[in-house]
């Protein structure tokens, strides 16, 4: 997969077709109407984070959770472009859905099998059409296949402990690599626990899962089974920029709003300089981010050979971006920036864990070096 | 008439060419005839070297002429006339200021410089101090005028004056088209960081202007540059380049090919800026998907502060990678470049002079504070200088 600095890439399309602004709408509105930000507050701290009816409507009413999946396996037959506008959305509502988790990269996984039939197909309808949500049993922060440590199988059952999986506590199914293949397990089953964790970003739950141990579905052998758990995090990579940038744009967009409306020393705080360059520097940045994160999903949903790099250069620059976004938006609300009751927070604190999952930007600028061949010293 | 389509331009062009073929024709001859054929800038009015054609078709007959090998005029030497003086000539002058200047500055013939800038007004434009004074049919010009690009070489001069010190800064100011050969137009070289005179300081002492070279009303001139300095901005920062195409090319290919100067601090700083050179490139596509697609963004505004905040960190980056090389220079030799050239030369040079990409063509302070107020909505800053009069406000 290496992409020589002279070679000819394909010209991408960075724009939002008709299709793409109609279903921004669509998500958009049933976000307002079911997931504003008290709304949000008061289920973080509950024992059911997510809520059931947003996710219906989401996956299954308005069907971005087959976005993926092809028409003759139950799904949209769109590409990641579609997704990559739902996760714009999703970002800009710090929404608590199993969305990347479920309809991203178990999905792009399962895809990856190529299954004409069978368990996986099975799975890949239920999921594609909201009736069960499944996760890729890997700590949320794996880039790679090769960074995560398979669960051992006797026979027929797996055992092992993996922590750290995001949306476990809201899936129905666990993907898991094992040690000879990737299997499908019921959270439901014997011998499966699942145990919540404290995360820092409180709309995306984080677990342990336990299988001591456990009967699963054998869906791929060995090799296969890397070869889809690299796709789907590869796909996760990718569109986790799109959820960034509309986690960023939330972000400018609110801190201008209360600069603009915010009133010390008899002028709005919004009209001194030092306040404003920090905004248009913000702006320029996810205008940048905005061409990053639409050429990676653009990448993925044409098959690019560019990939690979479209991705590791979109996450290793809109993972900073929405960080910095979300820490400036703290800051330029000044006190209520740090109270529990105004929203700022859960942005900072999914920025903050989004900047780790599926690769830092560390690990995608290494990713970048192999690539263009810049070797380290 | 109609303006022609796609067919027609492409059939004018073959005619231009059958009547002056560009193997036995000489290239300003040839160029008049092109112009004169208004295939020079096909979406300016018939008479004026154009066709009244839609802009976009401009790319139609370039194609033709450069696949028939005609030579084609340099719009870097004449960048001034053809970004800031043709566009606002043909706004505000009239028709006899139209016949005569736009065919010899597309042509290439005048080379055309802008005086605006002066030392006490910089970023804050209006509150320039040239002075233009009527006398009969005439206006007599003093001042001192700074940063003048291709002074040396140009015939005529856009030029902004003040008329009348009573009014308030933006409305007492009058836009002149100024005769750089005139009695009383100085020019000296103004040697930069770089050791080169790129620019000029140009003093004006008596100059007389016609009254007939003005352009726009009297007071009016501060609208006419606003028309110039939209176009300038549109220019900058444009353009389509390949991966590795800027400032970041030059790094990169140093790094592969020189193992021993690499170091772990150096990596993560140019593997940091790589990524921001690429996602800067896609930006500029994305902007220019946008234009075509007839949804012009914000976006173009910002693009000019990225690339020059990228270049002066990729420049900077080199100069510490090449070490005891970074310690040397080419050549302090004063000189004066016809063209800016902003990746020419060494390593040393390429840092200096990207300190002005900044600066040139509106500061990065400026542009951000455009950004804030224009595209953010944010309030402007109190001011105090709207309804003063101009000779009250402090100097």
């Amino acid at each position: 997969m290496t992409a020589a600095p002279t070679e000819e890439t394909p010209v991408p399309d960075l724009l939002y077709s008709e299709t793409e602004d109609d279903l921004r709408a669509a998500v958009r509105a049933l976000l307002a109407d079911r997931c504003d930000a008290p709304t949000v507050l008061g289920r973080i701290e509950s024992d059911t984070p997510y809520d059931p009816r947003l996710w219906q409507g989401l996956a299954a009413d308005i069907g971005t959770a087959g976005l993926l999946v092809p028409e003759r396996l139950g799904g949209q037959g769109a590409t990641h472009r579609e997704a990559a506008v739902v996760l714009e959305e999703l970002g800009r509502s710090v929404a608590p859905v199993p969305y990347l988790t479920s309809a991203v990269v178990a999905t792009e996984t399962l895809l990856a099998l190529d299954a004409q039939g069978g368990p996986v197909v099975e799975l890949l309808g239920d999921l594609a059409a909201g009736r069960r949500a499944a996760v890729l049993v890997v700590p949320f922060s794996a880039a790679r296949p090769g960074a995560v440590r398979p669960v051992g199988v006797t026979g027929d059952t797996l055992e092992g402990t993996v922590t750290g999986v995001a949306d476990a506590p809201a899936a129905d199914v666990l993907l898991v690599p094992a040690t000879d293949g990737l299997y499908a397990v019921e959270t439901g089953a014997e011998g499966v626990a699942v145990e919540p964790l404290v995360p820092l970003d409180l709309t995306r739950p984080l677990a342990t899962v336990t299988l001591a141990p456990a009967a699963g579905t054998r869906l791929a052998d060995g090799a296969s089974a890397v070869r889809a758990v690299e796709r789907g995090l590869l796909a996760g990579a990718g569109l986790l920029a799109s959820e960034q940038l509309g986690l960023a744009e939330w972000c400018l967009t609110e801190t201008v709003r209360h600069t603009r409306e915010r009133h010390q020393f008899n002028r709005p705080v919004g009209s001194f300089q030092a306040l404003k360059h920090r905004m248009a520097q913000l702006w320029l940045e996810i205008v940048s981010a905005r061409a990053a994160a639409r050429n990676a999903a653009d990448a993925l949903a044409t098959a690019s050979p560019d990939t690979p790099l479209a991705v590791a250069v979109a996450q290793a620059y809109c993972s900073k971006v929405a960080v910095h976004a979300a820490e400036e938006c703290v800051q330029l609300h000044g006190g209520i920036g740090m109270t529990w009751e105004h929203p700022a927070h859960l942005y900072l604190k999914r920025a903050k864990a989004d900047s780790i999952a599926y690769g830092s930007a560390g690990h995608h600028r290494e990713t970048v070096a192999e690539l263009m061949e810049l070797p380290a010293p | 008439m109609t303006a022609p389509d796609a067919a027609g331009l492409r059939r004018r062009t073959r005619d231009l060419l059958a009547a002056h073929p560009p193997a036995t024709t000489d290239r300003t001859d040839f160029l008049r005839a092109r112009f004169d054929a208004g295939l020079a800038w096909v979406h300016y009015p018939v008479g004026l070297g154009g066709l009244d054609a839609p802009r976009s078709l401009q790319s139609v007959v370039d194609a033709e002429l450069a696949a028939a090998g005609a030579p084609d005029n340099d719009p870097r030497r004449i960048g001034i006339g053809l970004g800031m003086a043709a566009p606002t000539l043909l706004r505000y002058g009239t028709e006899e200021q139209k016949r005569r200047f736009l065919r010899p500055l597309w042509v290439g013939e005048e080379v055309w410089c802008q005086l605006f800038s002066e030392p006490g007004a910089g970023s804050d434009l209006a509150a320039l101090a040239t002075r233009a004074v009527r006398d009969g049919d005439d206006w007599v010009v003093d001042g001192q005028k700074v940063w003048t690009s291709s002074a040396h070489l140009a015939r005529w001069a856009i030029l902004i004056a003040r008329t009348d010190p009573d009014l308030p800064k933006h409305r007492g100011i009058s836009y002149f088209i100024c005769d750089m050969t005139d009695p009383g137009v100085e020019v000296r070289p103004l040697r930069q960081i770089t050791g080169e005179a790129e620019f000029n300081e140009v003093f004006l002492t008596g100059v007389r202007i016609p009254d007939s070279r003005r352009l726009g009303p009297v007071g009016e001139g501060w609208k006419v540059a606003q028309t110039t300095l939209m176009n300038e901005r549109v220019s900058i920062g444009g353009a389509a380049v390949p991966r590795e195409g800027g400032m970041i090319g030059t790094v990169a290919r140093t790094w592969r090919e020189r193992p021993e100067l690499r170091t772990h601090d150096l990596h993560q700083r140019l593997l940091t800026l790589w990524v921001e050179a690429e996602v800067a490139r896609f930006t500029g596509l994305r902007l220019r998907q946008q234009l075509v697609a007839g949804q012009p963004g914000p976006e173009g505004s910002g693009m000019k502060l990225s690339f020059a905040r990228l270049n002066q960190e990729i420049s900077g980056l080199e100069v510490e990678l090449l070490g005891d090389e970074g310690l040397l220079y080419e050549d302090w030799t004063m000189r004066r470049p016809e063209l800016v050239d902003f990746t020419g030369r060494d390593a040393g040079y390429r840092y200096l002079r990207s300190k002005g990409n900044s600066i040139e063509g509106g500061t990065s302070e400026v542009l951000l504070n455009i950004v804030a107020e224009r595209v953010l909505g944010l309030p402007a800053e109190p001011r105090n200088d709207k309804d003063v009069a101009w000779k009250d406000l402090a100097r």
